[in-house]
């Protein structure tokens, strides 16, 4: 791990960049979002505030975390025919995949919980949106400390 | 795993807390800017302390946890270029985000004065306290630094 990080060539290091600030921006997004969901008690501007938090500062880093992640796995050749996969690099795959699509679909519960919270009919929507965030979140730690420790 | 690399994922971790609270501190600083009555206000304190718990936890984990990793592992050195740019960087980032809690806590304090003197409809003052340019601009520098440790992390210049 060590002498891999010391030998990384240099041309590897703008792709990882892109990938862990698109991370970093992802896991904040959802830490802002999940927390603003929780902690609304009901007041709408805190609840939009969660959603919109999911959607413009979650996805956009998922968008980065993503690109990146592709550009610096062909750069290592993880992506050529044949290659291994490491466990490491599994559990990062799954997920960012399984994750961006539960993202998704946390996005369009909230975009319809949000349109809901205008006319009036209750916030059930956004809880579960609430729910995946905080899933999300945890899962998102566990590829964090997947990647960073690299385990197998 | 070693115990290095768990370390290792530590560091990372509280890399993605600290930089985790920056990213939840932003949208309060733009949403706070709309802001002008007192309940309005207060109804923030809760994001804030997860913000703060994400920035403590995470600046707090970076560099004990950074320190024992120069220290340990044979390949890097405290005295490392790169590594003491990181230090002295951590340092100005931890003040920077200090004078900004500094910064927004006029607005808060503000608030719970007019709360407790029972004056809850909008006020001017509470609104430019919030909307603080001295606290957007330390807010950006924080923010600058630490962008600025994560390339020096990642590009490792002189190593």
């Amino acid at each position: 791990m060590t002498i891999l990080a010391t030998i990384r060539p240099h041309s590897w290091d703008f792709p990882l960049f892109l990938h862990v600030l698109g991370a970093m921006i992802l896991v904040g997004g959802l830490l802002t979002g999940a927390s603003s969901l929780a902690l609304a008690r009901g007041d709408v501007r805190y609840l939009r505030l969660g959603y919109f938090s999911l959607l413009a500062v979650a996805l956009p880093g998922w968008i980065l975390m993503r690109i990146g992640a592709e550009w610096i796995a062909s750069k290592e050749g993880w992506t050529a025919k044949g290659a291994p996969t490491p466990t490491w690099l599994g559990i990062g795959f799954v997920l960012a995949d399984a994750g961006g699509l539960i993202l998704l679909v946390s996005l369009v519960a909230g975009g319809i919980g949000v349109r809901r919270l205008r006319a009036h009919k209750g916030t059930g929507l956004l809880k579960a949106t609430l729910v995946l965030s905080i899933a999300l979140l945890a899962a998102y730690i566990v590829a964090v400390w997947a990647m960073a420790g690299k385990p197998n | 795993m070693s115990f290095d690399d768990w370390a290792l994922a530590v560091h990372v971790l509280s890399a993605f807390a600290y930089v985790g609270g920056i990213v939840l501190f932003w949208v309060l600083v733009v949403a706070v800017r709309r802001v002008d009555t007192p309940e309005g206000t207060l109804r923030m304190a809760p994001i804030v302390k997860v913000g703060n718990a994400a920035v403590g936890v995470g600046a707090t984990g970076t560099i004990v946890v950074g320190i024992y990793l120069a220290f340990a592992l044979d390949s890097y050195a405290i005295w490392n270029g790169w590594i003491i740019a990181a230090l002295v960087l951590w340092a100005i980032s931890a003040e920077f985000g200090r004078r900004t809690g500094a910064a927004y806590m006029q607005g808060m304090d503000k608030a719970t004065e007019l709360d407790a003197a029972g004056e809850g409809g909008a006020n001017a003052e509470l609104l430019a306290l919030n909307r603080t340019s001295a606290g957007l601009v330390l807010h950006a520098l924080t923010s600058l630094t630490v962008l600025l440790i994560l390339i020096d992390m990642i590009f490792k210049p002189g190593a």
